[in-house]
């Protein structure tokens, strides 16, 4: 059995652990088993809490011996993106600034993860602060797409969908700022989830922009992730964003999606989120997804949003302003890196600017100057402020196309996963890979990314997006695309994967 | 000769014939909130440097601010007090600047939207005329940690060999409350401003939302001073005297630049916009940094706090809420007690209505209670150098010797010893006068006894008194008097003593 445990998807995986064909330990050990075996090529994990991970996996054991009801998910190991603070466990935001550092406090999701019984199995690679779209940015090493070693898993987190691709882990937790959780889904072939924004708890992420961060799950199938996203979201007193109501019943959504019937459902293709500048196999399988979700009975319509030709441009403001004031705290003045000037007089100005210059990368380094360049006086107007407008526009567009349609669709990701390097040199062509993902982030509204075939070999991501607060539709939407296009398949995509082949995965 | 554009100063009578005088006063006063801003940190004087801190206030990573809602009823309170509007939506804004008492570098602050705008407070001066100063808005934010420079001369980081930060005051709730230009104060500035930083702390403990202790810094005033020919010229250049903490400093300082600001102008200099610090012991104001316009704290919206929304009910709730202010109860205390406009003034300046006030309520009249204290204990307090509020004795223990007095138990004389004793620790007024055997002495047959003796004693003075003349009759009650140590009442003495040479 151990050996096919880490093919089991997590829904999977926890009915085995609750009835009791395998045990949380042994579950635990098939996924440090295969970190081990797989993750000296794939670079997915920065740090392996394997002894803790186990410790919790034998308590879950024990619960459940001892007759205790436990979570839909106890038992089943995550991997949690390193720019979530865990108590005790190493937390560095794929930044040499933080290297070394152990929170003493863990973020609002990893508590209800731990309390809910999941092994934390270790800390996922990540562009440096979560900066960036092919975690070549991390001052860690690059992170391998499971389909290609030669490719870039998708970023930020790349690390948390490689994981989740190559095996590694079950279910992983991801950060979503500009696409960093959808679009690592789509290039990795998982299910990639960004929620309301405020409805999973912000506090312990470590944020790059307030206003747009959201942590959600990275899975292989959308049921997992609406497990997991019912147990990380709802209601934070510690988050003042927090939304203050139930989150809707994702589980149920999609198991109904999963049924196959769409009649009735309004599907939007957003006119400004396809055609020019997709890749041909991209731009196949998305009116291959269309035809499959017509198949099931929903309707088809065109919508236009105009204004999302600017949220490239009002993002690459707002995030960087943001940040650029996020990031001061990190100033070797009380945790992290502290680095003295090499020659004279040691003032705290000196020490912070030493410590700052050695341990930021270059990538955070260029987002922190535009930023405090797009706030400073006599700009903020200019830039900030216009950005600011955009962004309300952009709300606006949502809010049109929404009442033409119940959720809005395009491909996730203009590409494929590239070349190691292929934009690295070129930080334009890197940020044009979010132009699909990131008006989600501008309006707050949830996105999903679902796999939806492969290109030259490569997969290739559907995404899908909701209303604020209706991430329950984009559920069933994903389920219902999942089950058509796996009946084509005549399996999960993963079991595509080359170096997975050999491997069947079991559905 | 002339003098040195910054070196000497001008009288600063002379300086106020010349100048028209304009100030400006922000107050910061921290809020006696339970816990901090933003936090679930204690906020408690005096502990151990970072022990009330949490992920917050330290502004460790990932960690995110949530309004403390009862900083916001305090702040409003302060507002409505401060006569000013209470906006229906306002947020925060975070103000960049790096420094190491600051945990993330930026302050959590209102910029352009304050909780209270447009208000004003009317100050009485100390000959009782009132001078109204307007307030331009009272906005909320978070104070800083405190830095304490080892190693260097007097605790300046100058020659310092490093520094501690102490994150403990990190995140503690303030209201910062700015005037308006106040003009008009023409030679009075100065005053104007002491008693315009008393008025509000005043109000703060009134309003139970501070304790407002200038000592602990619990109160701190940013003092703006500027010149100009006179009151139909455009305002001056003006200096910002930061952190000044006692109402004396802040008249002095005031006082200071004036003088100061007039010889830079006399000598045909240009006053500098800067930051100057304000020193206690010289009296004097030196520049800080200089502050341009280039300063940028690149303020923008805190996008992890969503607005501040206080209801209109709950703001009317709030209102309703309201105590008496200081000086309409002062007014309301006056009348009441028919004290004189000086009188009451007195016992303002000396801290004693709250006194007074609990003295006739325990039964006393005002007349005898103010007799006490602006009296007997002002006397002893002068003498021991101590806050009348701070005496070993309470209002109800002064308004029982009153009544022990107006009983005829005690005399006056026999009071101050009472007194003695309680404040020596020996109980209340009367434990003291069983413990100490102080009762006046009102047996008529005891008198008698003593009045019979002082009698035989002096047959001389009998003779006269039966003549008619009544003069002499003092030195028999006198000799009455010491027979009985003073326990006797004089009054009944003499009665009695006429009584006996009659018969």
């Amino acid at each position: 059995m151990t050996s096919d445990i880490t093919r089991l998807s997590a829904s999977e995986l926890a009915a085995a652990i609750a009835d009791g064909t395998v045990s949380s330990v042994e579950a635990t050990r098939a996924h440090l088993d295969r970190i081990a075996e797989v993750d000296g090529d794939l670079n997915a994990f920065l740090h392996v809490s394997a002894d803790e991970a186990l410790t919790t996996a034998a308590g879950v054991d024990s619960r459940r011996a001892s007759g205790e009801e436990l979570g839909p998910l106890a038992g089943v190991p995550i991997a949690v993106k390193d720019v979530v603070v865990t108590q005790g466990l190493p937390t560095t935001a794929g930044s040499k600034i933080l290297e070394g550092w152990v929170p003493p406090y863990d973020a609002t999701l990893v508590e209800r993860i731990k309390a809910a019984g999941l092994p934390i199995l270790g800390k996922t690679n990540m562009d440096e602060f979560a900066m960036g779209s092919s975690t070549e940015h991390s001052a860690y090493g690059n992170t391998k797409n499971p389909w290609d070693l030669e490719r870039i898993p998708g970023g930020s987190g790349g690390g948390s969908a490689a994981a989740v691709a190559g095996l590694e882990a079950p279910l992983a937790i991801g950060t979503d700022t500009g696409g960093s959780i959808r679009q690592p889904g789509a290039v990795t072939g998982t299910v990639g989830v960004k929620p309301t924004y405020g409805g999973v708890s912000r506090y312990g992420l470590i944020a790059m922009a307030s206003s747009l961060d959201q942590a959600g799950p990275v899975t292989r199938t959308v049921l997992d992730a609406a497990l997991l996203h019912e147990l990380i979201g709802g209601h934070d007193p510690r988050d003042s964003t927090s939304i203050a109501e139930p989150i809707p019943a994702l589980v149920a959504a999609a198991r109904q999606g999963a049924t196959g019937d769409l009649r009735g459902l309004r599907v939007g293709v957003v006119k400004e989120l396809s055609g020019e500048g997709y890749q041909e196999g991209v731009s196949a399988r998305f009116t291959e997804s269309l035809d499959a979700l017509r198949a099931l009975g929903a309707e088809i319509v065109e919508v236009s949003c105009p204004h999302f030709v600017y949220a490239l441009d009002a993002y690459y403001l707002i995030m960087p302003a943001e940040a650029s004031s996020n990031l001061a705290k990190f100033d070797g003045m009380r945790f992290g890196l502290r680095v003295e000037p090499a020659e004279g007089p040691v003032t705290a100005e000196r020490v912070m600017a030493a410590t700052r210059g050695a341990g930021f990368g270059d990538e955070v380094k260029r987002r922190v100057i535009l930023g405090t360049y797009a706030l400073s006086a006599g700009y903020y107007d200019a830039y900030y402020g216009s950005a600011q407008k955009v962004r309300t526009l952009i709300q606006r567009d949502f809010a049109a196309a929404f009442a033409q349609a119940d959720v809005l669709v395009s491909p996730t990701a203009p590409t494929t996963a590239f070349k190691f390097g292929e934009k690295l040199d070129d930080p334009l062509a890197m940020y044009l890979n979010d132009v699909a993902t990131i008006p989600a982030n501008l309006a707050g509204v949830p996105g999903m990314s679902v796999p939806n075939g492969l290109s030259d070999g490569l997969p290739v991501g559907f995404q899908i997006l909701a209303p604020a607060k209706a991430d329950d539709r984009m559920y069933r939407v994903g389920a219902a695309l999942e089950a058509a296009l796996e009946k084509t398949w005549g399996g999960p995509l993963l079991a595509q994967a080359p170096e997975l082949k050999t491997t069947e995965l079991t559905r | 000769m002339t003098a040195a554009p910054t070196a000497d100063l001008v009288a600063y009578d002379d300086a106020v014939r010349r100048y028209d005088p304009v100030l400006g006063i922000e107050v910061h006063v921290e809020l006696g909130t339970r816990t901090k801003m933003f936090c679930a940190a204690e906020v408690e004087f005096g502990g151990e440097p970072n022990t009330q801190t949490t992920p917050v206030s330290l502004g460790l990573p990932g960690a995110l601010p949530v309004v403390n809602g009862t900083a916001v009823e305090y702040a409003i309170r302060i507002g409505l007090a401060l006569n000013c509007h209470i906006a229906e939506s306002c947020r925060f804004a975070r103000k960049n600047y790096f420094y190491p008492d600051v945990p993330k570098n930026f302050q959590t602050s209102q910029y352009d939207e304050p909780i209270a705008y447009d208000g004003w407070i009317d100050i009485e001066l100390e000959d009782g005329e009132i001078f109204r100063v307007e307030i331009e808005r009272a906005h909320m934010e978070e104070d800083a940690g405190k830095n304490t420079h080892v190693g260097g001369t007097a605790g300046r980081i100058h020659g310092a060999e490093y520094s501690l930060v102490d994150y403990n005051r990190a995140g503690i709730p303030l209201v910062e409350i700015v005037t308006k230009p106040i003009e008009g104060a023409g030679d009075r500035a100065p005053e104007v401003a002491r008693a315009y930083v008393q008025t509000l702390r005043d109000i703060f403990r009134a309003l139970g939302v501070s304790e407002a202790r200038m000592e602990r810094g619990n109160v701190r005033a940013d003092v703006n001073v500027s010149l100009r020919p006179d009151p139909t010229a455009p305002l001056g250049t003006r200096t910002e005297t930061k952190n000044v903490n006692s109402f004396r400093s802040v008249e002095r300082t005031v006082r200071h630049e004036i003088s100061r600001q007039a010889a830079v102008l006399d000598a045909g200099g240009t006053v500098v916009q800067e930051t100057r610090h304000w020193h206690e012991d010289t009296g004097i104001t030196t520049p800080g940094r200089v502050k341009s316009d280039a300063e940028d704290y690149r303020y923008f919206p805190e996008p992890d706090l969503v607005p501040v929304t206080p209801s209109r009910e709950w703001i009317e709730e709030i209102r309703a809420g309201l105590p008496e202010m200081p000086a309409a109860r002062r007014r309301r205390l006056q009348n009441e007690w028919g004290y004189a406009d000086a009188e009451m003034r007195d016992v303002v300046n000396a801290g004693a209505v709250e006194l007074i006030e609990a003295t006739v309520a325990g039964g006393t009249t005002p007349a005898g209670a103010r007799k006490w204290w602006m009296g007997e204990l002002a006397r002893r307090a002068k003498q021991d150098d101590v806050a009348l509020a701070t005496m070993a004795v309470t209002p109800a223990q002064i308004a029982e010797l009153e009544q022990l007095i107006a009983a005829g138990t005690i005399n006056d004389k026999l009071a101050r010893q009472v007194l003695d004793g309680v404040l020596a620790g020996e109980g209340d007024p009367a434990a003291v006068v069983r413990s100490r055997g102080l009762e006046v002495v009102s047996d008529d047959g005891a008198l008698l006894a003593a009045i019979d003796e002082a009698l035989a004693a002096q047959p001389d003075i009998v003779e006269k008194v039966r003549g008619g003349n009544q003069g002499p009759v003092g030195a028999i009650i006198g000799a009455v008097m010491k027979a009985t140590k003073g326990q006797a009442d004089a009054k009944r003495v003499r009665e009695l003593v006429l009584e006996r040479i009659a018969q």
